[in-house]
């Protein structure tokens, strides 16, 4: 059989005719379309583009005020700032670059901005206004209208603008807001016509961010009617927008300014108030900070270089994102899952000789001597690692692990900031899991401690506290008030320990603090009504190798930074009654007793207090020092700020 | 036979195809394929987002695609042909059964990662059937009723079930190209003057159902056609189309007002600016001058189209080439027709420039078995 199954030549001649037929009809066709095109286009074309212009309505959007935030007090930390810019529209400028020229006399701009300002106003149709200059000082605005007459299609618009009045303090909460960028636009699938004005604002980081839908509002729009030279000749319908919710947070902007500079004392530094009845946060803060105010008008790039080269990351909210292990800190929780399920006594002793061994491995406590008999109570206070070696053999890592997770350990609190931390808290299954290996008692031994894989971050330290403080399984709330709305406090149930269990552990913490010995008795609080609890923490980053031991550098402090220990402090008061409760951790900075225990009382006394303590709350032997210290701090003057319901 | 069989060898073949396709063709298509890619870009204000990267990936694959078809001998595609129509008739009927719903209308269907219109496929499949038919049928009987009846109710079957999504634009597209092959195969005269008639009757009817309980079109089917009729009557509203669109058209004048200077597209007064209303942007852009211009590369394209056919003595190939050719005609002439207040907006794109991936996959699809009846043409030794 052919491939080919017939072929019709006679029929071939009848194709070609009809074909022409055919493809006289549709030149015809063609033909007629040209000629409407032509009628519609060359004849009546100017009719019709009159119709175009002289009626062109224009959907103008009405850009809806930002919601304000606010701290618990009702000061501003958010605000929107009128600013005059000035618009140029290209058909009605004519010759742009001679019009461009005399309005850089008065408004000068760099010769970046003048070639991006041309590129957008080559870009855009002849009748769009092209934004030439923002934040113009008043005189300069009253010299480009008196000179309106030579400076032809030059308006000026008023508009508002983020600004943040307490600066750096608020950098990581609140965050700050910039222009949407093509990134923003494609990764957000947010279908509000606002992102498609050029440069329009929206939160890129913190509250700012996390709450963009609520702050930024719903656009308005205004129908107008233009004519050809761009004129509004009408305004037809008006639909006023609604502005973003107004957001209060629980900080009090008094103890974030005195934390955030109580804690620039250090490299780099972050700690996190939180009161201990209700969960409100109080203070958040991570040193060194940065001015949000930068970021609002697009950051310039060598100070964003300036701050993302800086060692001590600026940018990172450490408070939230940081994870440290938690060192001896972390002894509570070991303490209470021992305690709790039975397998140690409040008046057990254990023998410290310094070290224990395990197999081939020796494990050391931090007092190379040892501690000699020591019982639950001196092991906290003391810090001995061979007590919590111990109980670690004895309770084993998954009852440690199950306790850490009631106190909000490996846990992302549910708080509208950005990358909160998980942290780690290991298991057997986590190190099959995500290691492959299986789980070696001396990895119990080292999470005992609070080292190896163990995570946490101040935020989650500081809420254990609170937890371990109020013996009910609080949740922290950064959210006061949205327009007003007070926001719930989440119901904060019974953590489920025995009273004799927390008051055992309490009581390791109280005597930290108060009693000869204890690691944090140096930072105490003498004021007999505000007792503090703490515990210190100090989390190795590395060993000190032989080699290094062999060069003399047996001291931390030796060592160079980035290598040395983090230093923490967990602390709550008063004793009796407690209020508030804090983590402090500082990075790099060597023992937590020395260098976080004394931040930890300073920023627990400024809350208790509301504001400068007497120098009657220190021991009397460091009054002398601390006035000298608070001498160097640079605080805000708290007359500066007023709440705004107060001025309204 | 002897004669096509023994010139069967002429034909090139292997990578040789490659300069015997039609090249003059191919030029233009890629011509008017870049004027859309230009005007898309126009449309998004000057960025390749969201429109001009996907059109220009999606040509990209239907121009392999075309170069695919091309190369597989013609003879192929003929005994394929009633495969073809076949199978998009299931896929017609699939999408009548299951098919996604979009925009009031049920077009769609998901075979997996990919979403098809069986309606486009169809445009070629009915006239690739109707091709082989009449390749297959002696030239004698072609006007003898039982025969004409046959090839009638493979058009009428697949326009019913267009109807019935309802795409109107298709189902018009369907019956004028399967109503020109048959044209060209050579059907009596009498047989199209009946059938013009009866299509007047049908107009009437349908306009006569109107809010009867038999009502063959959807309401806003109706409405399309009052206002087409009469724009005026609703300028703002569903005459909003129409009159936007010329005076989009009229505002351009001569010259136009320059690229991507458009007021009319740039303030969104035009709907679907980026599909089937394209054509209003480029003329109120580019002018009568740019305006015209397309419309001429479009008849080259429908005129090399002929040539090819013209040339080519198999029955098949020229047929085919035809058939193709009418639709592509079609495609343009109506979608220009209804920017310009000439015909209903019924919603047809541009043929190469209108956004949309199916369209012109199966344009290109249709243009390679062009490319093909053109390279295996019977050659004289």
């Amino acid at each position: 059989m052919s491939l080919i199954k017939r072929g019709n030549e006679n029929g071939v001649k009848s194709v070609n005719r009809r074909a022409l037929i055919v493809f006289g009809a549709q030149a015809g066709v063609a033909g007629l379309l040209a000629a409407r095109l032509r009628y519609l286009q060359v004849d009546q074309g100017a009719q019709f583009r009159l119709l175009a212009e002289e009626n062109r309505i224009n959907i103008r959007l009405i850009p809806p005020a930002r919601g304000l935030i606010f701290d618990r007090n009702w000061v501003l930390l958010a605000e929107n700032l009128q600013n005059y810019r000035i618009v140029m529209v290209r058909e009605q400028a004519g010759d742009v670059k001679a019009v461009l020229d005399r309005l850089m006399e008065i408004v000068p701009l760099s010769p970046r901005d003048h070639a991006t300002v041309l590129k957008e106003l080559r870009r855009r149709a002849a009748f769009v206004p092209v934004t030439i200059a923002e934040r113009l000082s008043w005189s300069q605005l009253a010299e480009v209208m008196a000179n309106a007459p030579a400076l032809p299609g030059v308006t000026a618009e008023l508009g508002l603008s983020r600004h943040y009045p307490l600066g750096p303090d608020f950098a990581h909460v609140v965050g700050y807001v910039g222009p949407v960028s093509d990134f923003d636009l494609k990764h957000m699938n947010d279908p509000d016509p606002l992102l498609q004005i050029p440069k329009f604002q929206i939160g890129k980081s913190g509250v700012e961010r996390k709450l963009e839908r609520k702050l930024r509002g719903f656009a308005g729009t205004r129908r107008i009617e233009v004519n050809a030279v761009g004129r509004v000749m009408r305004e037809i319908d008006r639909h006023e927008g609604q502005p973003g919710a107004n957001v209060q947070l629980t900080i009090d902007n008094g103890l974030q300014n005195y934390m955030l500079a109580r804690l620039g004392t250090e490299l780099s530094a972050s700690a996190v108030v939180i009161d201990v009845r209700n969960g409100d946060l109080m203070a958040i803060g991570s040193s060194p900070s940065f001015d949000p105010n930068k970021f609002v008008r697009g950051i310039s790039v060598p100070d964003y270089k300036d701050l993302t080269q800086n060692p001590y990351l600026p940018l990172a909210d450490k408070a939230v994102q940081g994870t440290y292990p938690p060192g001896s800190t972390f002894k509570v929780m070991v303490a209470l899952a021992a305690l709790e399920a039975g397998l140690v006594t409040t008046d057990e002793t254990i023998f410290c000789r310094g070290y224990i061994d395990l197999g081939k491995q020796r494990f050391h406590c931090w007092k190379r001597a040892g501690h000699g008999r020591i019982d639950l109570k001196n092991s906290l206070k003391q810090s001995c690692d061979v007590y919590y070696y111990e109980m670690a053999q004895r309770v084993g890592i998954e009852k440690i692990a199950a306790m850490a997770r009631r106190f909000g350990l490996g846990d992302r609190a549910p708080l509208p900031l950005n990358g909160i931390a998980a942290g780690r808290i290991p298991t057997k299954a986590w190190k099959k899991r995500t290691i492959g290996e299986s789980w070696r008692i001396g990895d119990s031994l080292n999470a005992a401690i609070g080292q190896g894989f163990v995570q946490a971050s101040p935020l989650q330290l500081a809420l254990m506290t609170a937890r371990l403080a109020s013996g009910r399984a609080l949740a922290a709330r950064l959210l006061k008030s949205i327009d007003g709305v007070e926001t719930e406090i989440a119901p904060a149930p019974d953590l489920g320990l025995s009273p004799a269990t927390l008051d055992a552990v309490r009581g390791g913490m109280f005597a930290v603090s108060n009693e000869r010995h204890g690691t944090g008795y140096a930072s105490r609080i003498a004021e007999k009504s505000m007792l503090m609890a703490g515990k210190s923490g100090t989390s190795q980053v590395r060993r000190i190798t032989r080699k290094e031991r062999a060069r003399g550098i047996t001291r931390n402090l030796d060592l160079p930074w980035k290598r040395r220990d983090h230093a923490l402090f967990i602390a709550y008061a008063p004793f009796d009654a407690p209020r508030y409760a804090t983590a402090v951790v500082v990075e790099h900075g060597g023992g937590g007793s020395h260098f976080a225990a004394p931040i930890a009382r300073d920023l627990l006394l400024e809350a208790l207090y509301g504001g400068t303590p007497p120098l009657s709350a220190y021991p009397r032997s460091q009054r002398t020092r601390i006035q000298n210290e608070r001498d160097k701090l640079i605080l805000r003057d708290p007359a500066s700020v007023v709440p705004a319901k107060d001025r309204a | 036979m002897s004669y096509l069989v023994h010139n069967y060898k002429a034909v090139p073949s292997g990578w040789r195809k490659i300069l015997y396709l039609n090249w003059p063709l191919i030029l233009l298509i890629v011509a008017v394929s870049m004027i859309g890619f230009l005007m898309l870009y126009s449309v998004a204000g000057g960025s390749i987002h969201p429109w001009v990267a996907p059109q220009v990936k999606r040509f990209g694959v239907g121009f392999v695609v075309m170069l695919m078809v091309a190369f597989v001998p013609i003879w192929f595609w003929r005994n394929i042909a009633g495969l073809a129509y076949f199978i998009s008739l299931v896929l017609l009927i699939g999408v009548a059964l299951f098919g996604q719903v979009g925009m009031g209308a049920q077009r769609w269907i998901d075979l997996g990662p990919i979403r098809i219109q069986p309606s486009e496929l169809m445009k070629i499949a009915l006239v690739m059937a109707l091709a082989a038919y009449y390749d297959w049928l002696d030239i004698s009987k072609v006007s003898r009723p039982l025969w004409v009846f046959l090839p009638v109710l493979m058009i009428l079957v697949p326009m019913a079930l267009v109807l019935k999504q309802p795409d109107l634009g298709t189902a018009l597209l369907l019956a004028l190209g399967g109503g020109a092959v048959m044209f060209m195969a050579g059907v009596s005269w009498i047989y199209f003057a009946v059938a013009l008639a009866a299509g007047g009757g049908l107009v009437a009817t349908v306009m006569l159902s109107r809010g009867t309980s038999w009502q063959l079109l959807k309401d806003y089917q109706f409405k399309r056609i009052d206002i087409f009729l009469n724009p005026a009557l609703d300028p703002l509203g569903a005459g909003y189309h129409i009159t936007q669109s010329k005076i989009a058209l009229g505002s351009g004048g001569w010259a136009g007002r320059g690229y991507m200077q458009g007021t009319q597209s740039r303030l969104n007064f035009l709907p679907e600016k980026q599909t089937d209303f394209i054509f209003t942007t480029l003329a109120e852009e580019l002018g009568f001058v740019g305006g015209a211009s397309l419309l001429l590369l479009y008849i080259l394209i429908v005129a090399f189209i002929l040539m090819s056919a013209y040339n080519n003595r198999d029955r098949f190939g020229a047929l085919l080439t035809l058939g193709i050719g009418m639709t592509f005609f079609l495609f343009f002439a109506v979608n220009m027709a209804m920017v310009m207040g000439l015909a209903p907006v019924v919603g047809v794109p541009l043929p190469l420039v209108s956004y949309g991936g199916t369209a012109m996959l199966v344009l290109l699809i249709g243009f390679g078995l062009v490319q093909s009846a053109h390279i295996h043409r019977p050659r004289r030794t």
